[in-house]
């Protein structure tokens, strides 16, 4: 989701810890490291990395293209190739017969029939073209927050475990709990409070 | 800190009290509101609500959808022991206004749509654009996160108990 779209959805982070200087070198490494791989033409069925926000599909991250401002503004992107169903049975059954002709039975194996299913989607993947989703992300690096455009829970978890990787920084969540601790400037005795509170009942 | 798998269920009641207090201070305290914005104009329910019972031994769902629809079914949820678990709101600062749902188990933002800040006439004009984007969703996230400070300095106080717990149920017994 872009965060030029119309209608946006936001799931904020904080980032524990800070990059060394410098900064800006460190992150452009960070992000050419792990920029997206085009599968294309490939057997690989799934790929994720980092992107440009201004041309997702020719990432390019020299120049400090990144830096709008004070923030950091990218993309990760996730590619998947689904291969439809009906065409996966299509092939697995036309395989499937080809190789019992060849070996004279009438049937395969649960181990043949798992090689043939491995084999047909191999064969699809090199063939049918990457779906690319793509989700921008605003990074301001002072205030340690971060905006990630999607909600979707296995977006946010690759965006989770390739920050980690990239950066050496780990990304907290903001869900009741961590918003209440992290951003809410809580006393020690609140903290206390926080940790010991139960549901309130509205009514009787 | 506790783990945060662990907090995340533990917690999700006050994500949900948080939106059930946020429409009473809606209704009924819009004053509170202004102190973290001075271009305040409005914030209201919006297009959406949903309810959560899980008082019951199957989990109730209630979902309240529709501009201008009637709040009567939620209040009479609220009164059954229901929480609110997702809040559309429509917010008015200044000459901007946003839109969006909030979800209280998560605090994520879906639907988040603004006043229409035009388009980028050229390539260049990008990242100039962007940064109105960006300063537009952070005061709508400005809001909720001084709310939500707000809400939780309360929750963890004896005011919350002695004071506006008495208020909540005194509105959803009179609404």
């Amino acid at each position: 989701m872009s965060i030029l779209s119309n209608s946006v959805s936001i799931t904020r982070y904080r980032v524990h810890g800070k990059i060394n200087a410098p900064i800006i070198d460190n992150v452009t490494g960070g992000l050419i490291k792990n920029t997206i791989s085009e599968i294309d033409n490939q057997i690989s069925d799934r790929a994720v990395g980092w992107t440009s926000f201004d041309s997702p599909f020719q990432p390019d991250f020299d120049g400090s293209s990144f830096v709008f401002g004070n923030y950091f503004v990218f993309a990760l992107r996730i590619d998947k190739k689904n291969i439809p169903a009906k065409v996966l049975k299509k092939h697995y059954t036309l395989e499937a017969t080809k190789r019992m002709a060849e070996s004279g039975r009438d049937y395969l194996s649960k181990n043949e029939k798992k090689l043939v299913k491995e084999h047909v989607i191999s064969a699809l993947s090199l063939r049918i073209p990457a779906t690319p989703n793509i989700h921008d992300l605003v990074w301001n690096y002072d205030d340690g927050v971060i905006w990630f455009f999607s909600n979707l829970k296995v977006a946010n978890e690759e965006l989770e475990s390739l920050f980690s990787k990239s950066f050496n920084l780990s990304l907290i969540r903001l869900f009741p709990y961590t918003a209440a601790e992290l951003s809410a400037d809580l006393s020690d005795s609140q903290h206390d409070e926080l940790h010991k509170i139960s549901p309130t009942r509205f009514v009787k | 800190m506790l783990d945060v798998a662990v907090a995340y269920n533990r917690y999700q009641f006050l994500g949900e009290e948080f939106l059930t207090w946020l429409w009473y201070i809606i209704e009924k305290k819009q004053n509170l509101i202004k102190k973290f914005d001075n271009e305040f104009v409005a914030l209201e329910v919006g297009n959406r609500v949903v309810f959560e019972n899980r008082r019951k031994e199957s989990t109730e769902r209630i979902t309240i959808k529709g501009d201008g629809a009637s709040l009567e079914e939620g209040f009479l949820a609220l009164s059954k022991g229901a929480l609110v678990t997702e809040l559309n709101m429509v917010y008015k600062s200044a000459e901007l206004m946003w839109q969006f749902t909030l979800k209280g188990e998560s605090l994520n933002i879906s639907g988040l749509s603004s006043s229409n800040t035009g388009s980028p006439e050229t390539d260049d004009d990008i990242e100039g654009y962007v940064l109105d984007k960006i300063f537009i969703y952070e005061k709508a996230l400005q809001l909720l996160e001084n709310l939500y400070t707000c809400f939780v300095k309360l929750r963890v106080s004896n005011t919350w108990q002695n004071k506006e717990t008495p208020l909540i149920k005194k509105w959803i017994q009179s609404s």
